[in-house]
This record gives structure tokens, sequence and C-alpha cells, in this order.
């Protein structure tokens, strides 16, 4: 599959916004830090707008962006309807929070309610976006169950690492912060290194053959193609990476995404003195930044889509 | 609504004959001609006259060969959409652009509330669906229902383009939902087949398999073997053409 930038940079910024914002709650929740108005205006504040500028850039993919406001009408049917409605309704418990964490309560149990509710519209809405893709039966590596999970732990990885970057500017304690990265990284790369062992795993269950009907006459082979230049299909569907660039880019993305954010947060449980604790926690967001987008690049650029087989051949 | 209806009236579909098609691509080019003034206009090209010319068509003819050695054959196999009963090109469609008449069958996109989101075509297994770049939206087979519903047409013109344009009658269009039906009969009569079958899309459209070759041992069929050529007399002439001859047959 085509791996669009636009869709590229809004799983991957909102995602690690909806992280955040999960880690910020949790976080105040659990009283891992206190409820300072400075760090909710900046951490919440820095959560949403990664989140916005995603679900914008997304916009940026559509034929008729003034239109995207009718994407909200399916969500009985469709994940990319329902994506739409989570990711409005969870502005509204973030915003309940948010005021409440800045300008302090106006009622009881204010900043409970928003954070806890935060954080269940963020898990639904991550989730909904996993689905988009796990939920199309033409793309033999979409097609699984550790897709939308996957989705969500590297949500939680990224966010956590945000998160602990944050604490460090501040200087607030990030014990608490740098063990949940760890285990979120760890959970990230485990499933990831399930996945790439499922895809290649998977049986190609589609063929020419099949597709064609002409299985009964023996192997179907391309003989003239359909058109000379390739044609809208074929650019969008027909994308894919080399198997051994694909091999090299795992790797890479394994290392940025997953191993150097594990071992700075690792460093950051070493005390150390603030100046270098940033730096550290700066070095790993950067990092996981990176790692997520080649992650997310080689998400796409993997995808083989079935309709394929018409124009090569063999099977998918 | 992207919900698929329970069940549709009727099932509107096409009957494609591979024993037939010659891979002419008349359908197709009749399908770019009406579509691109009819129900789907636009249907753009881009960089028409330039390096890279593409653009959105609803139908599209694969020659391929199938089959080993002397068994071996050419197939021309257009490529369209199936219509088909279950599809997920509606389903997840956030917009509900897309959707599936319950009254026919026809599978439809609403070019007035489609925001191009592409993900419809992510989710047809066929490549049936093509973006129009310029216009934003996607563009599929109507199966002609700006025709087959028209009339001001005379009777016979009440048929999508591409059926029309055949010149080897190998499409035919008519109602799969009904047993009785002229192509239900043909179906059932060549053996009519699914194509993915295991993809559960259920389609409509239903193809029908070439027919067994014929014995390549009866005369009829034997392939015609060249005329021996009269014998060189040895001229100079004569060694210059026969040597001219092998060297151009090269
Ligand atoms: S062929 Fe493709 S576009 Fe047509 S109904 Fe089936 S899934 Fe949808
Ligand atoms: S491209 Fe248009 S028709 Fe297709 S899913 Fe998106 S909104 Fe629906």
């Amino acid at each position: 599959m085509h791996p669009a930038y636009s869709v590229i940079i809004f799983t991957t910024t909102s995602g690690a916004g909806y992280g955040l914002l999960i880690g910020l709650a949790l976080a105040l929740r659990l009283g891992i830090v206190p409820p300072d108005p400075l760090l909710g205006f900046f951490g919440l504040g820095a959560a949403l707008a990664l989140v916005t500028t995603g679900l914008l850039t997304s916009t940026a993919h559509l034929g008729r962006p003034e239109r995207a406001w009718r994407a909200l009408s399916q969500w009985r049917s469709s994940w990319l309807s329902r994506e739409g409605v989570a990711a409005i309704v969870t502005y509204v418990p973030a915003a309940v929070l948010g005021l409440g964490w800045v300008f302090g309560e106006v009622m009881p149990g204010q900043l409970a309610v928003g954070a806890s509710l935060s954080v269940l519209c963020a898990l639904v809405t991550l989730w909904c976006t996993g689905m988009i893709y796990a939920s199309l039966p033409t793309i033999r590596a979409w097609d699984q169950p550790l897709v939308a999970p996957i989705y969500i732990a590297l949500a939680l990885a990224t966010g956590s690492v945000l998160l602990t970057l944050l604490l460090a500017a501040f200087g607030y304690p990030l014990r608490a912060a740098a063990m949940a990265s760890v285990a979120a990284l760890a959970l990230g790369w485990i499933l990831k290194a399930r996945y790439w062992m499922a895809i290649d795993a998977a049986p190609r269950t589609h063929t020419a053959e099949a597709a064609t009907g002409l299985g009964r006459f023996g192997t179907v082979r391309p003989l003239d193609p359909p058109h000379t230049q390739s044609n809208y299909v074929m650019r969008e569907m027909g994308y894919q990476v080399a198997r051994r660039h694909a091999t090299k880019l795992r790797r890479i993305a394994a290392v940025l995404l997953f191993a150097v954010p594990m071992l700075a947060a690792l460093l950051l449980l070493l005390d150390g003195s603030a100046p270098i604790q940033i730096a550290i926690a700066a070095v790993s967001t950067l990092s996981a930044a990176a790692g997520v987008l080649t992650e997310r690049w080689l998400f796409f650029a993997e995808a083989e889509h079935v309709v394929v087989v018409y124009y090569r051949g063999g099977s998918a | 609504m992207t919900s698929l209806p329970a069940h549709t009236e009727k099932k509107l579909g096409l009957v494609i004959d591979l024993d037939t098609c010659v891979g002419c691509h008349a359908c197709a080019t009749s399908c770019k001609e009406w579509n691109a003034g009819g129900y789907s206009a636009p249907l753009t090209d881009q960089d028409a006259h330039g390096a890279d010319p593409h653009g959105a068509w609803l139908n599209r003819i694969h020659s391929y060969e199938v089959g080993e050695g002397e068994a071996s054959r050419t197939v021309h196999f257009p490529r369209s959409c199936l219509h088909c009963e279950t599809p997920a090109c509606v389903t997840v469609c956030p917009t509900g652009a897309s959707y599936k008449r319950a009254e026919d069958g026809i599978v439809l996109v609403n070019p007035d509330t489609c925001i191009g989101c592409k993900l419809c075509s992510w989710a047809c297994p066929y490549g049936a669906r093509e973006y129009d770049y310029d216009d934003g939206t996607m563009k599929k087979c109507t199966l002609c229902i700006d025709r087959i519903y028209n009339e001001t047409f005379a009777p016979e013109d009440r048929i999508p383009a591409c059926v029309r344009a055949c010149p080897t009658g190998a499409r035919h269009f008519g109602d799969l939902g009904d047993p009785t039906s002229a192509v239900s009969q043909l179906v059932q009569e060549r053996e009519g087949f699914d194509l993915l079958p295991e993809m559960d899309y259920r389609p409509t459209n239903k193809y029908l398999p070439p027919r067994p070759r014929r014995d390549s041992q009866s005369p009829s069929t034997a392939p015609a073997t060249e005329p021996a050529l009269p014998r060189s007399t040895g001229s100079l002439a004569d060694q210059f053409f026969a040597w001219a001859d092998k060297t151009l047959a090269r």
C-alpha cells in the first residue's frame, strides 16, 4: 500500500497525543504528579495540540476536505466514522480535566471524572483507528488480530516517552513515568516482533487463479496489461517495499522506537542532574519519533493488497 | 446509509463470457465515453498528453496466458465492479456516499457527499474503484443507471454502454436474482462462476469460462503448415533472395 505521508503523520502524532493524554490523566489520578496548573496547561496543551495536528493532517488525505464533517454519520458500520466521532467526543472529558487542572475544580470530583473519562475515550479512539486497518480483509498484513492492540501499545509507548520528557523539564520526579514507559515500550516491542513474525508466516491465500476463475486451465500469467501507464489502483495498492529493505527498516524501527528509548528510560531511573535528565529524555523522544515514523511507513509499505494478483499473477 | 440492505428486490448485473471476449477494449472505451458525460462526470484524466498519462476508468481489460505448453491459451479478461451482495466497500464508507440500492442491488457512490478518503477502494478486492484525482471523489461502475432506466432511449439502448458496445456479444445484462431470466439461464448452462469466492463478498456479476479446446488433431483445427517454397534454381539472384529471406526472417 502506498504510504501516504498525511496518514503516517496523522496516526503517529495523534497516537502520541492520546498516549500523553492517557499518561497525564493516569498520573494525576494516581497522585504521581501534583495538580500544578502550569504542568496541566503545558502537558494537556501538548497532548491536545498533537491530537489536533494529527486530525487536521488526516484531512489533507481527503479529496474533499471541506466535506470532512460528513464522516461522522456512518458510525453504525464504519470504523473510520467511529474514529471521527470518538475523537471529537474525547475533547469533552479532556476539556473538563484540563479546565479543572489549570483553573481549579468548579465541581468536586471534576478532575477525577475528567481524568477517568479521558483515559476511556482516548483508548476507544485509538482502538477505532487500529480497527480501520484491521478490518480490511483485502490486505493480509493488516487483517491480523495484533494490528489494533499494537496501535494502542505504540500510542502508550510514545505518549509515556513524551510524559517523561515533560516531567524532566518541569523537574518533577519521573521514576514512575520512566518505569511506565519501559513497560509500554517492552509491550510494544514484543507485540511488534510477534506481528512481523505473523505476517511473514501468514499464508498467501488469494491467487490470480481464483481472482480470474481460470485456475481450472492451469496457472494464470499476465500477458498484456490493461493499460500502459500505472492507474490509481496500481499507484495506491501496488506500492511495495523490497523485502531486503523491509528487513533493514524493521531493524532500524526496532532500535529507534524501542531499544534507544528503553535504554534512556533505564538511565533515567538512575538519578542524574536535571540537565542530563532533560537531555536523555529529549534524545529518547527524538529517537522514538523517528522510530515510530519508520514503523508506520513500513506498516503501509509492507502491506500487500489482493488486487495486485490481477496485475502480476501469483498470490497475495 | 452504508449499512447493507438485508435483501434487494432485483440483482442487476453483468455476465461476461470469457470464451468470446476478444480483448478489443471496446467496452472500456465506450464506458469511459459514456461516463465522462453521464452520472460519473467528470471522469478525469491527468497528464493526458504528457509523459505519464493516467485517469479514472471504470472497466479494465486484462489479457492472460493460461495453462502450460500446447494446452496454454490466451484469455481476455474484463474487470469492473461486480455489484457484490456483501461488499466491504460500502460498509467501510464513513459518509454514506457509498451505498447499495435496495431496489436493484446496484452499488453507487454519491458524488455530492463522497469526501475522497479512498477507504472503499482499499476494501474492494477487485480493484473496481478508481479515484478521480481532479474531482477528489471515488468513481466506479454505475451499471449505467442513467441508461438502463432512461425512458427517452429506445428499449434496445436501455442497457449498459459496455454491453451495447461489445462486438462479440460477450457481455450480457440482466437480473441475476431472477432464476428465469436470460442471464441466470446462461450462468446455469455455462457454469458461470464468482471471482475470489473465498472472500465472501458474493459478487452479482458472473463470468463464463472459456469453452474446452477442440482437439488439435482434427484436420479442421490443425495448424496450417506453410506452403513449400518453389525450389531454388540456383541462380545468383535466387541465392540472393533466399539469403535475404532467411536474414529478414530472423
Ligand atoms: S466489486 Fe468492489 S466496488 Fe464493486 S461492489 Fe464489489 S467490493 Fe464494491
Ligand atoms: S472515498 Fe468516498 S465513497 Fe469511498 S469510502 Fe471515502 S467517502 Fe465513501
